[in-house]
């Protein structure tokens, strides 16, 4: 192996597993500084997420939503754009969804729901984004302000919404009524039981292979289509990239609504996939576990599954960890995943000049 | 042989049997219930309505009972769900759902273990296995009501709400008709905080929105804000001025500012169904507890016994009492959502 295969599979592999390794080292020192024996919960945390099947099924489910939100960052962050915006996407990219849903007869049938309700969070979480990205390319206000403001607005929209034209008669919760049942999305434990193995109810549905077959179309997308060369070049060097002939304002309102599009898709996998209806707040903390997924997975489609995986796993396993032990709360969970974005984030090259050192010296001539 | 043999083994699998039964009889009566209660999304120190189930039933019922009340903080609309079941399967109950926003969760858990049971508070979820628990806020706040009019100088009194729904107005529409029955011209100012789950924790809006009615010429305001409520008696005090607290008795949050609380016996009535489940008679159903039934109260202590004086004291008992026997009838702004001029009351003093 050349030094530079080298060195990437140093950035691609071994960084981040070992800064994940970190995070859970001071973790562990937290847990004993608190009186948990970290082995004990470590136990808790690998059992709740995996040890059985709706531990597993909440794990996958939770991961179904960082996938989307963690792809809809890493599209535009291979364009060089920071789309903070990933939580008022999903958001209102669930109130397509559930738009659209309402506005399709109760009676159809589910062949026209599902591509319907998956058509409505792609093109409202498109249409959030799309303002941000034409400032952006027109107007140079930068995306990283008007999306973080655009999250703010989503979620004022979405409270007059609930509050005042989706809100079931009756209910004081902000809450729809229930989606008619033709446009739910079949869960796992049912369709497994049509195929005679018989599994315990989760809320894993099957949104996780919507998410996977996003993860493709991104792949194919941004590494093997003319798009994604374009939108590559002009996120390494955009000055550069117009003497090849593209046009980077255009490629900054086409990523961001891609982006958009696939942050959309979170109220897929909670509302039509889980919840039935549309909710206050069902978007909660996706957006923004993105922004981690995608680093974490080097913006590329299997680091974002694999890194999807571990946020999944943090999320049940981290209530599993507050159920079980008493003296943990569920204020823990947030620690832990702070921890995480701080050593796979903001840290992410602190170990890198010794690794290349121990595996990737520079040659000297001989 | 063959039948001596098989005679013994019959005798014994028979002994095993009895010996069986007779453990199996034993231990129905030592078993302990496990009982549990999921919070709502606030958290348990809300110092409000969630806590208010913590220090007076849960950490009570270990008191008492020395039995452990499994807890859950939930963080996001799935876990609501997910710990309930989880609970029920692990054979918990009874196992109490705090606040409205629990509705359909329990009604999801309910369904999905029949022979579990919950108790939920604040809303009604009509199935065999579910104790619906309400209270009758209205009353309460009457009272509150008529101890805020006693005290202002001013004439105005003011409401700050938390989220805008129903079960707030109920609030407000009680604490009005009490204010109103102790001084008709009284002024009423009203304020919710916000119309989502946010507005119970948002004590710096509480605080601002305290501020105006102050301005405004409010010299008693009533919070029935969850956590919102600590920003109101913040500034009441700051001010100068008196504020009411509302489910927990909060009085000694601002010692010599806070005129009473409202209190909200929830920690009782999860004591109440834990209790139940323990002595074997627990009961589904709904129970709407009222000043009559000690649900809810009006809250005199060391810390507030300077500002009420015994005339304050013996009219806001007198009015109790005749909201207890039947002589003045709160209007609940839940059985028609409106707020209409009080039937039946009496204006004049």
């Amino acid at each position: 192996m050349n030094r530079d295969t080298r060195i990437n599979w140093i950035n691609r592999l071994i960084l981040p597993v070992l800064n994940v390794l970190t995070a859970f080292a001071a973790t562990a020192i937290i847990f004993v500084i608190i009186g948990v024996d970290p082995i004990e919960a470590a136990e808790i945390l690998l059992y709740g997420a995996f040890g059985y099947q709706e531990g597993l099924g909440y794990t996958l489910y939770y991961a179904t939503n960082f996938i989307f939100t963690g792809l809809a960052v890493a599209v535009a962050f291979n364009a060089g754009l920071f789309n903070i915006g990933g939580e008022g996407q999903a958001y209102i990219g669930g109130l397509g969804t559930a738009l659209i849903i309402f506005a399709i007869d109760p009676n159809t049938s589910a062949w026209i729901f599902i591509p319907a309700s998956i058509l409505g969070g792609l093109l409202f979480g498109a249409l959030w984004a799309l303002v941000p990205a034409y400032l952006q390319a027109y107007r140079g206000s930068h995306i990283v302000i008007t999306t973080i403001m655009f999250n703010f607005l989503a979620s004022s929209l979405m409270v007059y919404m609930l509050v005042n034209v989706l809100r079931e008669p009756g209910n004081m919760s902000p809450e729809s009524q229930l989606f008619p049942q033709n446009s739910w999305f079949p869960f796992i434990h049912d369709l497994s039981t049509n195929f005679g193995f018989v599994m315990e109810e989760s809320p894993l549905n099957v949104s996780l292979f919507v998410a996977l077959f996003f993860a493709v179309i991104v792949w194919i997308l941004i590494w093997h289509t003319r798009l994604g060369y374009s939108l590559r070049a002009t996120g390494l060097n955009s000055e550069a990239a117009i003497y090849a002939g593209i046009k980077p304002k255009r490629i900054i309102l086409i990523t961001m609504c891609i982006s958009g599009a696939l942050a959309g898709l979170v109220g897929i996998n909670e509302l039509v996939g889980y919840q039935h209806r549309i909710i206050m707040d069902f978007h909660f903390g996706y957006g923004f576990g993105g922004i981690a997924v995608a680093l974490m997975g080097r913006n590329h489609p299997i680091g974002i599954i694999i890194a999807a995986l571990l946020f999944g796993v943090l999320y049940q396993g981290g209530a599993e960890l507050a159920f079980e032990l008493s003296n943990i709360s569920r204020d823990i969970v947030v620690v832990m995943q702070g921890l995480i974005i701080l050593f796979c984030g903001a840290l992410q090259y602190m170990y890198k000049p010794w690794v290349i050192n121990a595996l990737a010296p520079i040659q000297k001539e001989s | 042989m063959k039948y001596t043999l098989l005679g013994k083994v019959i005798k014994q699998s028979g002994l095993l049997l009895v010996a069986g039964s007779m453990l199996l009889g034993v231990t129905t009566l030592q078993a302990e219930i496990k009982p549990a209660v999921v919070y709502d999304t606030a958290g348990k120190f809300d110092k409000s309505f969630n806590e208010a189930v913590f220090r007076n039933g849960v950490l009570k019922f270990k008191a008492d009972t020395g039995i452990r009340v499994t807890e859950i903080e939930p963080t996001n609309s799935t876990q609501r769900e997910q710990s309930l079941k989880k609970l029920a399967k692990r054979g918990h109950g009874p196992i109490v759902a705090v606040g409205f926003s629990m509705a359909s969760a329990i009604e999801s858990a309910a369904k999905a273990y029949p022979d579990t049971h919950f108790t939920i508070i604040d809303m009604v979820v009509g199935l065999p296995n579910v104790q619906s628990v309400v209270f009758k806020e209205h009353e309460g706040s009457f009272l509150v009501g008529v101890l805020a009019a006693m005290k202002s100088e001013t004439g105005v009194v003011g409401f700050v709400g938390g989220m805008d729904i129903p079960l707030i107005r109920r609030f407000a529409c009680g604490y009005e008709q009490g204010a109103k029955y102790q001084n008709n011209n009284i002024e009423i100012l009203q304020n919710m905080t916000g119309s989502t789950g946010a507005a119970w924790n948002n004590p710096t809006k509480g605080g601002e929105l305290t501020r105006s009615q102050i301005e405004a010429g409010a010299d008693v305001v009533y919070a029935a804000a969850g956590g919102t409520g600590i920003g109101v008696y913040q500034a009441a005090a700051d001010l100068g001025k008196y504020a009411i607290g509302v489910d927990s008795n909060q009085n000694y949050m601002q010692p010599g500012t806070m005129l009473t609380s409202m209190v909200k016996r929830v920690g009782d009535a999860s004591y109440n169904s834990w209790q139940a489940g323990l002595d074997g008679n627990w009961k589904a159903g709904f129970q709407a507890l009222g000043l009559a039934e000690g649900g809810v109260d009006w809250a005199l202590d060391e810390h507030n016994r300077e500002l009420v004086t015994a005339a304050m004291e013996a009219r806001v008992n007198d009015v109790k009492a005749k909201i207890i026997a039947g002589d003045i009838t709160v209007h609940d702004y839940m059985s028609d959502n409106t707020c209409a001029a009080p039937q039946g009351i009496n204006f004049s003093n």
